[in-house]
């Protein structure tokens, strides 16, 4: 059995406890969205993010991907920053670097990736090829899908954040598989974020990994939040509950959103969607009140019942 | 992963570049079909041919414009899937030149694989209509991969002909409807038993009489077995 003991906090593990307790909410300006510090460097984020699984996979249907194009515009439009993909997505970095390209690529973006292959050797192409898709310079975060060949990709990857051709580093799981070596892995790796998979029913990372994520001053990004869609659809056949005004919700996906990203270890949620009407909707759920501890076990109890 | 809407959508960017060829297909089947019903349903060796140059077209069709151009910038396993199809095309016509097939004497499987081929030609492209989708997404035999496949299973089952190739050929058809089958159930698409039904009628058919049923000579097998 591995030992988990851990080091004494570093400078940095300090600074992210800092950001997450003492500065949960950074608001820089009236209306702007929410936003959370990445524990490794100080940088805010809006807690509300963009993801493209599914969503932005359309392959050549062009009238698919002037949707995704308004999406992308709507995003940036609402303060949105973080957008996330990986090779695995399809067609979604294509339609991604298309949108950008189409919007006049908003110094905002905050381009998150994923290296998914098995040979590690293999790696740095992927990377190319999926920045050529986006039309970036660079990527701010790449991240290794689903924890595959992290043992090869992560040192080339730490190289190149060091040679300056990424900003930060991190890992992925999602719908709770592999908790236990995601855990290692935050422990023994100098990673900035993790991904993992967090809703108002999938609430296993609270018990480990968010508070080893605050402890060790990771930053957190939420996978799945409305749980591809089943979520809220099976939240839909339900009125909203009365506290859903008391942290100014007024759909159901505010509500899933609001309650992943107050918890305390998390940075930002990242959504996926087709439709400008439900960005709206999930940005909005990056302003306005939050749910404090009370409400959130409230709102985890009641969503569970229904 | 991709979208149920985007996934329909595929057959109907395929229809309309292809349009009118469908009702080409469609006519060229019933031909085929009229003419086997004149020699007492029992396809006679130039008319086995035809269909396995047809079909074959139909699988080098699908295989480049459905898969390879549609199918794969959505989904990564098509890529290598596409290069499959123009070998089952490939195959399909080199046992049409080689010439050794003929009908199937087993009324039973003959008449399953007429009911495939007739689902495939006629009934399949019903499904997208009859599913909420716009008819213009339907799918057509020689076009989309799930009627060619089925189809092909239902012309195999009416044939009989050298034993390693006619096993050979059933593999990427079965494969398919079952990848299909996958695929389908996982958008939330109960259409998904389509090609799960078709790959386990075909399966039984083709099963009739033991693994010689594949084989040249089959007939004889079954009449001894059953």
């Amino acid at each position: 059995m591995q030992s988990h003991r851990l080091a004494p906090p570093t400078r940095r593990q300090v600074l992210g406890a800092a950001c997450a307790l003492a500065l949960p909410w950074v608001d820089a300006r009236a209306g702007a969205p929410l936003t959370r510090r990445i524990p490794s460097s100080g940088e805010a984020l809006p807690v509300v993010g963009l993801g493209s699984w599914i969503t932005f996979n359309v392959g050549g249907d062009t009238a698919a991907r002037a949707a995704c194009v308004e999406v992308v515009r709507a995003f940036f439009a609402e303060g949105g920053r973080m957008i996330d993909s990986s090779p695995m997505y399809g067609s979604s970095q294509p339609t991604i670097g298309f949108a950008l390209a189409q919007i006049g690529r908003p110094s905002a973006l905050f381009s998150a990736e994923k290296v998914w292959v098995g040979d590690g050797a293999r790696g740095p192409a992927q990377i190319e090829a999926s920045r050529a898709h986006w039309g970036v310079s660079r990527f701010d975060l790449m991240q290794v899908h689903n924890l595959l060949a992290w043992q090869e990709h992560l040192p080339r990857l730490f190289e190149m954040k060091a040679a300056g051709q990424l900003r930060y580093v991190g890992i992925t799981t999602s719908e709770g598989r592999r908790h236990a070596e995601i855990e290692q892995v935050m422990r023994t790796q100098p990673i900035d974020f993790v991904q993992l998979s967090y809703n108002l029913l999938d609430r296993e990372a609270e018990q480990r990994l968010l508070p080893l994520a605050q402890q060790r001053g990771i930053a957190v990004i939420v996978n799945r939040p409305f749980r591809e869609g089943a979520l809220l659809r099976q939240l839909a056949r339900h009125p909203l509950p009365a506290w859903a005004a008391e942290i100014d919700c007024s759909y159901w996906a505010q509500v899933a959103l609001k309650f992943a990203v107050s918890h305390p270890a998390v940075t930002c949620a990242i959504p996926a969607t087709s439709q400008v009407a439900h960005l709206r909707q999930n940005m909005a759920a990056a302003r306005g009140r939050m749910p404090d501890a009370a409400l959130r076990s409230r709102m985890a109890r009641d969503v569970a019942a229904l | 992963m991709f979208a149920p809407r985007i996934y329909w959508r595929l057959f109907e960017s395929l229809n309309l570049a292809f349009w009118p060829l469908h009702a080409g297909i469609a006519l060229a089947g019933l031909a085929w079909l009229g003419w086997v019903g004149r020699d007492g349903g029992v396809p006679g060796r130039a008319a086995a041919r035809a269909a396995l140059v047809a079909l074959a077209l139909g699988w080098a069709l699908s295989g480049w414009a459905f898969l390879w151009h549609r199918l794969a910038p959505i989904h990564w396993l098509a890529a290598y899937i596409a290069p499959l199809f123009l070998l089952q095309a490939a195959a399909l016509l080199a046992l049409a030149l080689h010439g050794a097939v003929q009908g199937q004497h087993d009324r039973l499987r003959r008449a399953i694989g007429l009911a495939l081929l007739l689902w495939a030609l006629l009934l399949h492209p019903l499904l997208a209509g009859l599913s909420g989708w716009p008819w213009t997404q339907a799918e057509f035999v020689g076009l989309a991969a799930d009627p060619t496949a089925i189809a092909t299973l239902g012309l195999l089952l009416m044939l009989r002909g050298p034993r390693g190739p006619m096993r050979a050929l059933w593999a990427l058809p079965l494969a398919w409807c079952m990848l299909s089958a996958a695929t389908l159930w996982t958008m939330g698409s109960a259409q998904g038993w389509v090609p799960f039904a078709a790959l386990l009628l075909a399966a039984a058919a083709g099963r009739r009489g033991g693994h010689a049923a594949f084989a040249e000579g089959g007939t004889r097998d079954h009449g001894r077995a059953r």
